[in-house]
């Protein structure tokens, strides 16, 4: 028997993982929520057919979107995380001991309860003290946040299903009210390289654009996210992603990484062509 | 009977199993003459674009099919007649003013109806007494006709046929129908319910959820657009009707102006909107209540903004609110209504469904969602934070009350020379000029032209509402009585 798991990543294109058994499937009042055990990948999560995470490369995604901003702003105390129900951006920001506050806005319960119960190695700090999750729609909760966060992450879905409103122009501008003055806000930005997905990327920088002074974007390489290319969003009132950055401050703290490191977190923002193009497109 | 039954429907997919050879129009024969049509509205859609044929009825005539779908329809609103309309719901208040007044009768109507009225007064020439009415100065809309109001133009009207009602208007402000009907059947008028924006009403959850609707509450017609909250596709309609209405002589007004090629599209678009009204709709408009009702609570918590509700009642002027409709006021917030509904598309992509000077509406239904909601919501407040300025500059006064000099029919085809629009003071008008949406003529044939309008009409011009109606396309010049 051969039990394979496959996500469509254009009409043409497919990833098939092999699976070896189903732990949970479960429709959430917002989404289904599937969680499987692969040789490959290891445990991973799918919501509504789209691969979220995967135990074998989630470090790459969870280690950029959250050290950049935090190399960046050593001193940031107050962080609110928008998604991330799988707990993964959590564990990167509970290395920080000068993180006073950790807010968590996850839509969707049934998504937590499922990660604590069957992917503990990213479900492992919501018990953290500094962590408190907000059951609610995070473009909700920003809405009636104010000059509070000193960084605001967005691990938000694609914007198909209950992650559409993280995409919009009312969200990002939601933001920069609830963050303090030398704040940024980092956001999961999609793949620039298929087409369908491209447009999503255009979409969401240009809004952000028109929303921060500053606007820049960075890649890293996730193997099992379609095309494997993908892109995150650095925002802020004037903080810079690269000139900001205290490599010395940040090598100080020895926290330990696997793909993060600060001469990545240079590289990362240098892009390709296409990419820059894609981008400048939306820029003016 | 049996509301699970689509009796149109089920006629189309039975021609459709026939595989019967088309030897008649429409000529893309199922969409096979043209490939990129069916490509573009997809195959189903062309293969049930048919005409009018022994099994499917006709809607000049119904006996078969069509003719059950309306007796569905009929019990579904609990009317004695129901008939389907293909031209809008304009079409059904055509028919109605047709069906009650003829040249030279009078009928009693609120003036802030929608241009159909007017339009069909042009059209049989009919003379129209306006029901006084109150506008709120805080938002600047037209509020509802007061029974007192309604008493007075009956009691200087006696010889008037009939009297018009919004049930609601386009901000969900209702009179008191039952009143108004008693009163008028007291003195051998009919009451005719321009429901375009209450479909929903049929099919309250609670006696107090929504406001009463109108056939039930006494009407003799109500035309209401389905195409709006009752989820059929744009155009399709019912004119409603009750037991004192001769149905034969009704379908006779009606064929005067209807097509002859009714569209199936339409008429299967009604069957299912109405099967599913009839099934789910209670459930259905208690969702959308639910919506509107936290948005509402949102969006004044935000300050600045009004997005006024059931605290309106007076019992005289409003006798009821529907609050399935979410109309903002923005003025204090220093932006004209017409002006957030640009920001809102412009910045936003979310197309509302109108502005005027004062107030915002963002259609609430049948499709939409909390996630929608909450990022009309965000974007509102975004707004606000973004753009707000001081209400120093924005003009209070909208609804201006008519000075009717001559008949809408007579002051239309009257001769009549083009003016500028600063110069038309103290002249009669010879059409309408309307902002649209809502489509509330600000002045119709046969009204004096008076300073207010103009400087009405300049405003809105100026804050960028969609003015239509004249025939000088610029509303540069306007038709004045020679």
């Amino acid at each position: 028997m051969e039990l394979w798991f496959s996500e469509m990543h254009t009409s043409n294109v497919k990833l098939s993982v092999k699976v070896e058994r189903q732990l949970c499937s479960v429709q959430s009042k917002y989404q289904r929520i599937d969680i499987f055990e692969s040789p490959e990948f290891g445990r991973f999560l799918t919501l509504d057919g789209f691969m979220m995470l995967t135990e074998k490369d989630e470090f790459i995604y969870h280690e950029m979107i959250t050290h950049v901003p935090m190399a960046v702003h050593l001193s940031a105390k107050n962080v609110l995380v928008i998604g991330a129900g799988d707990g993964g951006v959590m564990r990167e920001l509970s290395k920080y001991k000068q993180i006073k506050k950790i807010d968590v806005a996850e839509i969707d319960s049934e998504v937590v309860r499922l990660c604590k119960e069957f992917l503990p190695k990213t479900a492992i700090d919501f018990d953290d003290p500094r962590v408190n999750i907000f059951y609610e729609d995070g473009l909700k909760f920003v809405r009636s946040r104010d000059n509070e966060y000193d960084i605001i992450i967005v691990d938000s879905t694609d914007p198909f299903g209950p992650g559409e409103g993280l995409f919009s122009k009312e969200f990002y501008g939601n933001c920069f009210k609830a963050l303090k003055p030398d704040g940024i806000l980092i956001n999961q930005h999609e793949s620039p390289f298929y087409e369908k997905d491209a447009q999503i990327v255009k979409r969401a920088h240009k809004r952000i654009v028109q929303s921060f002074e500053i606007s820049r974007v960075y890649q890293a390489h996730i193997p099992t996210y379609p095309s494997g290319h993908w892109l995150f969003g650095f925002a802020s009132k004037g903080i810079h992603p690269t000139k900001n950055l205290d490599a010395a401050a940040w090598n100080a703290l020895q926290i330990n990484t696997r793909y993060y490191n600060t001469n990545l977190h240079k590289g990362a923002f240098y892009l390709p062509c296409y990419v820059e193009e894609l981008l400048s497109d939306v820029e003016n | 009977m049996n509301q699970n039954k689509t009796p149109i429907c089920a006629a189309l997919e039975e021609l459709e199993s026939n595989r019967i050879i088309p030897f008649d129009v429409p000529g893309h024969k199922r969409g096979k003459g043209s490939s990129n049509l069916r490509e573009f509205l997809g195959k189903k859609c062309l293969s049930i674009d048919v005409n009018s044929m022994k099994p499917l009825d006709n809607l000049c005539h119904p006996v078969s099919v069509i003719k059950e779908a309306e007796e569905l329809a009929a019990a579904a609103f609990g009317a004695a007649k129901a008939f389907i309309m293909v031209g809008g719901t304009t079409s059904a208040v055509q028919a109605m003013i047709f069906y009650a007044v003829k040249r030279g009768e009078k009928i009693i109507l609120p003036r802030n109806v929608h241009r159909s009225v007017l339009n069909s007064l042009v059209l049989c020439g009919a003379i129209p007494v306006y029901i006084e009415c109150k506008s709120s100065e805080r938002l600047g809309i037209a509020m509802g006709s007061s029974l007192a109001a309604v008493e007075r133009a009956i009691r200087e009207n006696p010889d008037a046929k009939a009297v018009v009602v919004n049930n609601p208007t386009y901000y969900g402000i209702c009179s008191d129908v039952a009143g108004i009907a008693k009163l008028a059947h007291e003195h051998g008028m009919i009451l005719l319910a321009d429901e375009a924006h209450g479909t929903h009403f049929y099919f309250s959850n609670t006696h107090e959820s929504l406001p009463r609707a109108a056939i039930s509450a006494g009407a003799d017609m109500a035309a209401v657009s389905m195409h709006k909250s009752g989820g059929s596709l744009t155009q399709s309609s019912f004119l409603l009707c009750g037991e004192n209405i001769n149905s034969n002589y009704m379908r006779q007004i009606i064929n005067l102006t209807q097509t002859t090629s009714a569209s199936y599209l339409l008429m299967s678009s009604l069957d299912i909107s109405r099967s599913n009204l009839a099934l789910n709709g209670k459930k259905i408009f208690a969702d959308v209540l639910s919506l509107t009702n936290y948005a509402r609570e949102e969006i004044n918590k935000m300050g600045g903004y009004y997005a006024f509700s059931d605290e309106l009642i007076d019992n005289d002027t409003v006798f009821n609110f529907d609050k399935t409709k979410l109309a903002v006021n923005t003025l204090r917030i220093g932006l004209a209504g017409i002006e957030v509904y640009d920001i809102l598309r412009d910045e936003y992509d979310i197309q509302i469904e109108f502005g005027d000077i004062g107030n915002i509406l963002a259609y609430v239904s049948i499709g939409d969602n909390f996630k929608n909601i909450e990022m009309l919501i965000s974007a509102l407040a975004e707004v606000k934070r973004r753009f707000s300025r001081s209400e120093m500059d924005i003009m209070k006064q909208e609804y201006i009350s008519p000075i009717v000099r001559t008949a809408p029919q007579e002051a239309f085809y009257s001769p009549h020379k083009s003016l500028p629009l600063a110069q038309s003071v103290g002249k009669i008008c010879a059409e309408f000029v309307m902002c649209y949406p809502p489509g509330i003529p600000i002045i119709a044939p046969g009204e004096e032209i008076t300073k207010d309008i103009v400087n009405y009409i300049s405003y809105a011009k100026e804050k960028g509402c969609s003015l239509t109606g004249p025939e000088d396309m610029s509303i540069e010049n306007i038709n004045v009585l020679e």
